[in-house]
């Protein structure tokens, strides 16, 4: 089984961004691998280390530091790298889902993957749609919200969290289009060794505008706005009146 | 030509230059700047220096500062107090450092290491001194004294047998003072005795062993020929399982506390001509030589201190209400953070500064000195201010400030005192005006 895991550059979830200019600031901000993509990466380590799978192959879309990003994907145990560079924005800016799901239907008919793995969502905008969008190009079945993943009998057993309890869904063939959830794995350190070693594997370098896909965004962000700041909190007498206020003031109850 | 045309000419000059030098830059190292940077930004790029600022740091350096601090964070900082309660080392601390490979940095892969430059090294201790200097200084005298040592001067059998070991599960201990040899290292009294032309016999007793209660080998100075007196000082590698070793039991100490310091004593302990590292008399050479690198260390594990407070206190300062405002609102406050941050940065350079003249193969004594000293000095104050900036709660084991007050002291100790590190840079500034 080869798989191709997609790893998104965004702004590091410890960040406190800055809103400048009608979007989000992004000079000299520290910028990490996603964390749902993290978790695809451990992911597909782990099912290569349990040999279900023979290569994992890391795909990321971004500017020239995206190399950092694979690196770090290297690191954990990834063979391979692939950079689609743009100086575009990832972040719905410029570049939006639509456009990188294209931009990953290339590679997955080019690598002839079996399986992708990506997060659930990038949280700088929060989507969620290229895995979706990914697998209706390409005609594969889907699970998004992966809390558990299972190969078997050629395909895979997955289970997701809703609201209403755990779900299992079974994949009866590969190819297939997975998104990993929080619960999915906890990601492995890179170690020392490894970082260094993965400077070693080799990443291929294209250009997002030779790829023949359409970048030009369909939709248009027209507003970016900081939280509103938090209004101060009030010192209630007891547990009758707090019970008071959010039944008749706050309606909650 | 007149004046202001000669100026104009050499600023395009510097300009095209500087163009120049950051293409080859851009190509090398981690550039923090967005691609679209905006035209003042541009501006400032075309005026930068020719040589990269020593704080910048390189790709390699900066993802492994990264994974440092991370793990500190993550794997370090919630046993941290209790290691410091119970005076000793969590085991499960020690397999983790082992299985990041912060246990053989600059080790080559080949033998089982991470392979690592010596700045990327002390990065990570400064990382871990960040959020606990106890476990810091275990890492740095690993790293930066017997492993390189053994790097640097083994033979090749002693690098076979020892750097795989040192690199995933055996940790190491530097064992030179002694009851009467402390800044007066090579008066020291073990001895080193030959029995027949292959084999030695260790006696005397060693103090202040850093890492001796995990210690699985010791790297022992001790005197082959006392009538040579310090010429005749030799360097042994030995296992700690030899018989007639014993190792005492761990001091108890001011900071620093979850790291074993202990007296080992060493009864006929026979070694073999195969234990000696690099040459019979030239101990004393190597003592020297591994010293002024592994006080780079040091000065690391002091600024790791000191951003460690700093970590704790600035928050705070903004949290923290009296009078009806922000304590960090009051100019009293924020001059006083405001010169910590000013001498911690000069720490900083000067020990990022050390580490690349190491690095570069350019003389770096005196600088080392220089840093360790200094940031020695630094650490205390920082973590001194800290403590009466948080008021009470500092003086409280709630906070790791007061952890960080008592685990700093040892840096104007160990390694070379303050007035041994005077010594060397007197020694050093007068012969450069010979």
């Amino acid at each position: 089984m080869k798989i191709l895991v997609g790893i998104k550059r965004v702004v590091d979830y410890a960040v406190k961004v800055r809103v400048s200019k009608g979007t989000v600031d992004l000079a000299n901000v520290k910028q990490s691998m996603n964390p749902f993509c993290e978790i695809a990466v451990e992911e597909a380590v782990r099912l290569k280390e349990s040999k279900n799978a023979s290569e994992v192959v890391a795909l990321s879309i971004g500017p020239k530091q995206c190399t950092e990003t694979i690196r770090t994907a290297l690191a954990m145990g990834c063979d391979r790298g692939i950079h689609i560079q743009t100086d575009l924005r990832t972040d719905y800016m410029d570049l939006q889902p639509f456009a990188i799901a294209q931009l990953f239907q290339k590679i997955v008919e080019k690598e002839k993957s079996d399986l992708v793995l990506l997060g659930k969502q990038g949280i700088d905008s929060d989507c969620g749609q290229t895995g979706p969008m990914l697998a209706g190009m390409m005609g594969w079945p889907q699970v998004t919200f992966a809390a558990k993943v299972e190969v078997k009998d050629g395909g895979l057993l997955v289970e997701r969290e809703t609201d209403s309890g755990t779900e299992t869904i079974q994949v009866k063939s590969l190819p297939a289009v997975v998104t990993c959830d929080l619960r999915l794995n906890e990601p492995r350190y890179a170690t020392l060794p490894n970082i260094m070693k993965a400077k070693k594997k080799p990443v291929e370098t294209l250009k997002a505008e030779e790829m023949g896909v359409d970048l030009v965004p369909h939709n248009q962000v027209l507003e970016i706005l900081e939280p509103p700041p938090r209004k101060e909190g009030i010192m209630v007498e007891n547990v009758d009146s707090l019970i008071d206020k959010l039944r008749n003031e706050a309606q909650v109850i | 030509m007149t004046f202001q045309s000669v100026v104009l000419k050499a600023a395009r000059a510097r300009c095209f230059s500087s163009h120049l030098q950051l293409a080859r830059a851009t190509s090398s190292c981690r550039c923090s700047l967005s691609t679209s940077a905006s035209d003042d930004l541009a501006t400032r790029h075309a005026v930068a220096p020719l040589h990269a600022p020593v704080t910048a740091l390189t790709e390699d350096e900066s993802m492994i500062r990264d994974v440092a601090r991370q793990w500190a964070n993550d794997g370090l900082r919630p046993v941290v107090r209790k290691m410091d309660r119970e005076g000793s080392l969590d085991p499960d601390i020690l397999s983790s450092l082992f299985a990041q490979g912060f246990m053989g940095m600059e080790i080559p892969p080949e033998h089982g290491g991470s392979g690592l430059s010596f700045t990327s090294a002390c990065l990570v201790v400064e990382e871990i001194s960040r959020v606990d200097p106890s476990v810091a200084i275990l890492v740095d005298i690993h790293n930066t004294l017997t492993n390189n040592a053994i790097r640097f001067w083994g033979s090749e059998s002693l690098r076979n047998t020892w750097l795989p070991r040192l690199a995933t599960d055996t940790v190491s201990s530097f064992c030179l003072s002694e009851a009467e040899s402390g800044s007066d290292a090579f008066a020291l009294k073990t001895t080193a005795i030959p029995t027949s032309s292959s084999e030695y016999v260790l006696n005397g007793t060693k103090l202040w062993i850093s890492n001796a209660a995990q210690a699985g080998v010791f790297l022992v100075f001790a005197n082959a020929n006392p009538a040579a007196g310090y010429k005749g000082i030799t360097a042994f590698m030995v296992d700690a399982k030899t018989e007639g070793i014993s190792v005492g039991p761990p001091e108890s100490k001011l900071g620093l506390r979850a790291s074993s310091t202990c007296p080992i004593t060493f009864d006929d302990v026979k070694v073999t001509t195969d234990d000696i590292l690099g040459q019979v008399g030239m101990g004393y050479k190597y003592c020297i030589n591994i010293l002024n690198e592994g006080r780079i260390g040091i000065a690391c594990q002091q600024i790791g201190i000191a951003k460690g407070c700093l970590d704790i206190v600035m928050p705070y300062l903004k949290e923290r209400q009296q009078f009806g405002r922000a304590i960090a609102d009051f100019q009293g406050v924020q001059f006083q953070v405001a010169m910590a941050a000013t001498e911690l940065h000069a720490a900083e350079v000067m020990t990022y500064n050390a580490c690349r003249l190491k690095e570069a193969n350019l003389p770096f004594v005196k600088e080392a000195s220089m840093a360790k000293l200094y940031s020695s000095k630094v650490s205390e104050k920082v973590a001194s201010l800290t403590i009466e900036l948080l008021g009470g709660i500092g003086f409280t084991q709630d906070l790791l400030a007061e952890k960080f007050y008592r685990d700093c002291k040892v840096g104007s100790i160990y390694e070379g005192t303050s007035n041994m590190q005077l010594q060397t840079i007197a020694k050093l500034l007068f012969a450069d005006f010979k």
